[in-house]
């Protein structure tokens, strides 16, 4: 016994490898949250009047809302007067290309993997790269541009293409959402647009990579993914952030739509700061991501690994309208040492013979709980609908907390919905049987937990599968039982 | 190549080996016999370095060096061998995958560059065919599914694949019928060599039919009461455990 507990503390106590700070000089707002400050947002973006007009009617519904209680988690009140809402780095010109960009945020960036310098980017994947409150580069632009392939930040979106983002932005998750929604649309700062034309296939993967840096801030981004007919798109996104002692705020939202036979596929490796090994610091990310399959045939694929973050609070989820849409989602979340994660997915079923699927893996090591929340709803004209849930949890250790929460409606006596969970426990046997083969506990939890989650992380494109499966080791080195 | 010097050991406060002391020769093959809680899994447990026991008294050295100061993945490096009674299955993680990891393990231990993967694969290849492994299982979740006799006879694979100095088999007999019980036994029959041995831990005599002991020994209340050849095993799959039993209160 004591050995075991020798080896989760090990395990639990792995160093974020992440949680360096960028000193660079900062632009940010006061303190707080009124009408001004969103004001100030909007006139640091140099926004026009309509996207101000929306973000003060967001703000107003904001001011009559509750934080939510539902959740299977407590959280101490977050002091929103207490919170930076717009921090960016100085920007001495107007940026023209790369060479302009602070050399202190390229280092930034390469030093978390990602280059945004012409000649060392990953190829075949093309980058916007948000640091705090602003997009500093998107990378590969111009060869996007060729096939019509709209991939730019969000603020960038507002001036260029204004009719799309007017369109679009708020049409699936309305800023009256929820809570959390209604502040980002009041106070969001950037983030990343994308758009791909009929009958296009986007020519490489587009990437979008998020960093906190700043101290007391909050970072509020806004992804927007719009497939016209016939495209496909894949989308992956990344994050990290300085370990700093308070928790900070992040609340985004992710819109999806595709049309007619368009298909988008959207990944996340998350790794916000998880906080220390008693819980202090780390983020809180709190998110709405959700997708429109507003086409026939259409079809929206939702793959995510949750390993940071001291909250993960989100549940990205399919409306699946057009008839024969098809929603996807994948999940592996995994929590350690005082990590909470609430997350699964609302498939949402519509148009007639729409498909969902689900597949969520949940781990938790140390003191932390995992829960799996879902809602599978049938409305009553979508004819055949069908869905099939499965929902696995693994436990690391004794003191940690697994939770499955399923939620299933049905209004059409044609639906077909399964819902198949388990639970499991890393064993002692397991581990000293891979000991016995000369594999070591670290590399064996790695091992179990790469091999539990495998339908997952074969959802993943081929370079992020292996920093995934990098991750969930590390996430959970030292915490066997 | 083992030699085990008065090894006392305890689970909790209860104490289960109480002594033991064994040669083994390299090329050798050791069969302990013994009646049910004689220690005959403890003693292959506490071997192989498993967490739950408790060392209070002896030694233990493989070629020279001390056993049990090493960790179970060290000692697994070092050549010892465990095939479990009770195999584990590790879901969604397939053999060819668990051996790779299992493999490159030791080669680092040793200082060597992990395999190429064509060269493992071949080396896959060869010894599925040495131990007459069903290759459709090298693809499949580790043990997950697979018979009682799959099983086995992925352990015997393993052991193929590890090239270990020293094999202990854990009754590995148990829960095998006739045919399965002969390809597990041909497989580490292929393996045996001069510079190899095996301590093959079993209940009945069935199994040395198959894989024939140089020497036979009886544990009995956690010491090693009797040893002899095979002609040992025999008289008590004809006589049974009992008459040593009473040699041994006899005698105390």
């Amino acid at each position: 016994m004591a050995e075991e507990l020798d080896i989760i503390d090990q395990v639990t106590q792995q160093e974020y490898k992440y949680g360096f700070t960028t000193n660079i000089e900062m632009d940010t707002a006061p303190k707080g949250l009124s009408e001004d400050i969103v004001r100030f947002i909007s006139a640091k973006k140099n926004e026009p009047e309509w996207m101000l007009e929306w973000r003060l009617k967001a703000y107003k519904h904001w001011l009559t809302m509750d934080e939510p209680e539902w959740q299977n988690f407590k959280y101490p009140k977050i002091n929103y007067q207490d919170i930076i809402f717009y921090a960016a780095p100085k920007e001495k010109i107007k940026l023209n290309s790369l060479n302009e960009v602070d050399p202190e945020l390229l280092k930034t960036f390469e030093k978390l993997g990602i280059s945004l310098t012409e000649q060392k980017r990953l190829t075949g994947v093309a980058v916007d790269a948000v640091f705090d409150s602003v997009s500093i580069a998107t990378t590969f632009k111009d060869q996007l541009k060729e096939k019509g392939v709209i991939f730019c930040s969000i603020s960038e979106a507002m001036h260029e293409h204004p009719e799309l983002v007017k369109k679009y932005m708020g049409s699936v998750v309305p800023t009256t959402d929820n809570y959390f929604a209604a502040l980002n649309s009041a106070v969001f700062s950037d983030g990343s647009f994308v758009y791909i034309p009929k009958g296009v296939r986007c020519p490489m993967e587009l990437s979008t990579y998020f960093r906190i840096n700043a101290e007391n801030t909050g970072q509020f981004e806004r992804t927007l993914i719009i497939a016209d007919d016939d495209s496909y798109v894949s989308y992956l996104e990344g994050c990290t952030a300085p370990m700093r002692d308070e928790h900070q705020l992040h609340a985004a939202i992710v819109e999806l739509i595709a049309h007619d036979n368009a298909e988008i596929k959207y990944s996340t490796v998350q790794n916000w700061y998880p906080g220390d090994k008693e819980g202090k610091g780390g983020i809180y990310n709190f998110v709405t991501k959700r997708g429109m399959c507003a086409g026939v045939k259409s079809k929206i694929s939702w793959t995510q690994v949750e390993t940071g973050s001291a909250i993960t609070w989100k549940y990205p989820s399919c409306i699946l309208k057009g008839d024969y849409s098809v929603g996807e989602f994948f999940s592996v979340a995994v929590t350690n040492n005082r990590q909470v994660a609430d997350t699964g997915t609302k498939m949402i079923h519509i148009g007639k013979n729409t498909r969902s699927r689900i597949v969520s893996k949940g781990i938790s090591a140390g003191k932390s709980h995992n829960t799996y929340r879902g809602l599978v709803k049938v409305n009553k004209k979508a004819e055949k609908a069908r869905n099939h849930t499965q929902c696995d949890s693994m436990l690391i250790g004794d003191r940690s907390g697994a939770h499955t929460f399923p939620y299933i409606e049905i209004n059409n006596h044609t639906a077909q919905v399964e819902h198949e969970a388990s639970t499991s426990k890393i064993g002692e046997d397991q581990i000293f049987y891979c000991n016995q083969r000369g594999i070591g506990t670290e590399e064996a939890i790695g091992l179990i937990v790469n091999g539990f989650c495998r339908e997952v992380l074969n959802q993943l494109p081929m370079e992020f599968a292996v920093e995934a499966q990098k991750l969930l080791a590390v996430s959970l080195e030292g915490s066997v039982g | 190549m083992l030699s085990i010097k008065n090894l006392k050991a305890k689970i909790g406060d209860k104490e289960i080996l109480k002594g033991i002391n064994l040669e083994v020769k390299a090329g050798e093959i050791h069969a302990i016999m013994g009646p049910n809680g004689a220690g005959k899994s403890t003693l292959s447990a506490v071997l192989a370095g498993r967490p739950d026991y408790e060392i209070t008294e002896g030694t233990v050295t493989l070629d020279g060096k001390n056993l049990l100061e090493m960790s179970p993945e060290d000692r697994a490096r070092e050549g010892v061998f465990l095939a479990f009674q009770y195999p584990v299955e590790i879901p969604g993680v397939s053999t060819t995958n668990f051996l790779k990891t299992a493999v490159n393990e030791k080669r680092k231990y040793l200082g060597l560059e992990p395999m190429e993967a064509t060269d493992f694969l071949k080396m896959m290849r060869e010894k599925m065919e040495q131990v007459e492994m069903d290759k459709s299982l090298t693809s499949r979740s580790l043990n997950e599914g697979f018979s009682g006799g799959e099983k086995k006879r992925n352990e015997v694979f393993q052991m193929a694949m590890l090239q270990p100095k020293l094999s202990i088999l854990d009754e590995t007999d148990s829960g095998l019928d006739i045919d399965a019980l002969r390809l597990v036994s041909n497989g580490v029959n292929k393996l045996r060599s001069k510079d190899n041995a095996f301590v093959v831990i079993t209940h009945y005599q069935r199994l040395l039919d198959y894989i024939v002991p140089d020497f036979v020994h009886v544990l009995y209340k956690g010491r090693i009461v009797k040893s002899g050849d095979k002609e040992l095993a025999k008289e008590l799959e004809a006589k049974g455990y009992d008459w040593i039993k009473q040699e041994v209160e006899a005698a105390n």
